[in-house]
């Protein structure tokens, strides 16, 4: 097989067991839909203030919890099965066959974005029936596109560096929530952060790619000026995600 | 399990072999390998030849795995000359890993996929796959095929880390330990599918710390000890076992003294041993001895050292020396 045919092969074994895999399946699904719900069960009917336009809650959520299903799906289940796979010895293996490198991560990745974008679809259909979302047509779809690509690549990239630093898989779900719930919540995809913020409280935000990945969403779902800039800071924090995975992915489990 | 006739039918490529007959698959000479300063390899020399199955044979820590894992391209060595199938695995990893077929110690596969579409997904790595209901027959996987991997038991699963293993059309296969910790009956299925193997014409390099496991199996065997080759032989000529000498043993009657050079200082179980250098006249003359005093040598027996003798104090703290009976309790302790 040549490498797009091996590697399109290789998407449709990861896809086949990560359907069976009732977590995955679970955090994938449920986990945006219920956020979105119970959210907007909450606040119904309040208004958030978003630049200088008022926003009804329920719209507002769409974007966030759109961001939300790509970040579990990239970061949290790469990270997560990947350590996994590592400590049974399924990537020993794999690193013991012919299979190129580059299509163990490419199809992973690619996978992932594939979900992602199901799973835009679908919050974005739930978010239209339920919550009045506007859908993005025309440049602002394509737009969101170029970012919803580059986001879910980033976080992939960098769920694959976070394995690195995780020793063990019963490690890996605190780990990785540890470091992406305070994110999520600094980054405004749970709670609005309101019009004065703390300072380090943006900072945080123009810091880690979350907050940049949210306002690409959010310029797609809620009509809010677009930036490039946001597109810029994710796929850096992409390449960098790569690079350290490249540097310092490992095949086998923690000695000893 | 499939009768191995039908491997001759042109379905199946066929290892290709390494060289003409005899020809070395693994030529290793004075490997060093050393984790933090702990040395595990000490200089090991191993020549595997085409189409047989050699087993390193050794207790748990002796070095085996570091050996294999350098072979395979897991580990880079320290010192030494490496040679497999021709390439360096240690600069060649790539070249060499469409050619050879890895069962490791401890491994995984994804829990989900069904034991037919595992086989399917690693055929797709190789160039010159085997069919993938052909290596499910071969490891006696018929009844499972589509069962999801998590609901294999263990001697199953072992079964499909062969299979994964084989469906790449290995010219040489490793097996690390491929039976430890399974029940006898398991260990049994696991042989009869690694014997045939062996009739495929594959080089198959088996390591394990099973002394039974190396005779049933393998066409030559060495022993490893502190990482160094200790013995090397047949599993019929380890460590002179052809040569060594015969022991007799009986009882000797409390109303009569064997003729002198026939008996010895009573043991604790009231048996006398010997070790004549000429078995058939010492047999001859205590048995003569016997029937002319109108006695009886109750319990006798004449004993060859086993495999496992020559195991034992071959790979004892001090071979030879006294404190073999330990050492044979701490390396026995994870038989089933």
């Amino acid at each position: 097989m040549n490498g797009v045919a091996l590697t399109a092969s290789q998407v449709r074994y990861v896809n086949k067991a990560y359907w069976r895999s009732p977590a995955a399946a679970f955090f994938a699904l449920v986990y945006p839909l219920m956020f979105l719900a119970i959210f907007t069960s909450i606040f119904r009917n309040s208004t958030v203030q978003f630049g200088t336009r008022s926003v009804n809650e329920a719209t507002f959520y769409v974007p966030g919890m759109v961001a939300l299903a790509v970040i579990t799906v990239c970061f949290n289940n790469i990270a997560v099965a990947v350590t996994f796979q590592r400590d049974s010895g399924v990537l020993k293996r794999i690193d013991g066959t012919p299979m190129p490198r580059a299509t163990f991560f490419g199809a992973r990745i690619l996978h992932a974005v594939l979900v992602s974008a199901l799973l835009v679809v679908i919050t974005a259909a739930f978010g239209r029936a339920f919550y009045h979302a506007d859908i993005p047509t025309g440049v602002t779809l394509l737009r969101m596109l170029v970012m919803l690509a580059a986001g879910a690549a980033a976080f992939c990239a960098l769920g694959f560096a976070i394995s690195s630093i995780i020793p063990t898989a019963d490690a890996s779900l605190p780990i990785v929530n540890v470091i992406i719930l305070p994110l999520l919540f600094l980054s405004g995809v749970f709670i609005p952060l309101g019009n004065n913020p703390p300072a380090w409280m943006l900072w945080v935000g123009r810091i880690f790619p979350i907050r940049h990945f949210l306002s690409g969403m959010q310029a797609g779902f809620l009509g809010s000026p677009f930036s490039w800039t946001d597109v810029l800071v994710v796929a850096a924090w992409g390449v960098a995600g790569f690079l350290l995975a490249i540097l310092f992915f490992r095949w086998e489990p923690r000695a000893g | 399990m499939m009768p191995l006739a039908v491997h001759a039918d042109g379905r199946s490529p066929g290892p290709v072999k390494a060289g003409p007959a005899g020809s070395l698959v693994v030529d290793v000479r004075g490997l060093e390998k050393s984790y933090s300063g702990v040395q595990a390899v000490r200089g090991v020399d191993l020549e595997i030849r085409v189409g047989e199955v050699f087993a390193l044979l050794g207790p748990n820590g002796a070095g085996k795995t570091t050996t294999v894992e350098i072979l395979e391209g897991y580990r880079a060595r320290d010192r030494g000359e490496v040679s497999v199938l021709g390439v360096d695995p240690g600069r060649h990893r790539t070249r060499l890993k469409s050619r050879i077929g890895i069962v490791l110690q401890s491994t995984g596969v994804d829990r989900y996929l069904t034991v037919r579409e595992t086989i399917a997904m690693y055929a797709t790595f190789y160039p010159r796959p085997r069919p993938v209901d052909e290596v499910i027959e071969l490891v006696g996987l018929e009844g499972k095929r589509d069962a999801r991997v998590l609901r294999l038991s263990g001697g199953q699963q072992r079964r499909l880390d062969v299979a994964i293993a084989l469906v790449g059309n290995p010219e040489l296969l490793f097996l690390d330990e491929p039976t430890t910790g399974f029940d006898p009956s398991a260990r049994r299925e696991a042989w009869e599918v690694i014997k045939n193997l062996a009739t495929l014409g594959m080089t198959v390099l088996l390591t394990t710390h099973y002394m039974d496991e190396a005779q049933f199996l393998a066409d030559r065997v060495a022993v490893i000890a502190a990482g160094r080759i200790v013995a090397e032989g047949t599993p019929a000529t380890l460590g002179d076992r052809e040569q060594a000498k015969a022991r007799i043993r009986y009882r000797p009657p409390a109303d009569a003294i064997p003729p002198a050079g026939l008996s010895a200082p009573l043991g604790p179980d009231g048996y006398t041993e010997v070790t004549p250098d000429d078995l058939e006249r010492a047999l001859h003359e205590l048995t003569g001895w016997a029937i002319d005093h109108q006695t009886r040598l109750d319990g006798l027996q004449v004993i060859r050292p086993s495999l496992e003798d020559v195991y034992l104090s071959l790979t004892g703290p001090s071979p030879g020396g006294g404190s073999q009976l330990a050492s044979a309790e701490e390396q026995t302790g994870r038989r089933p």
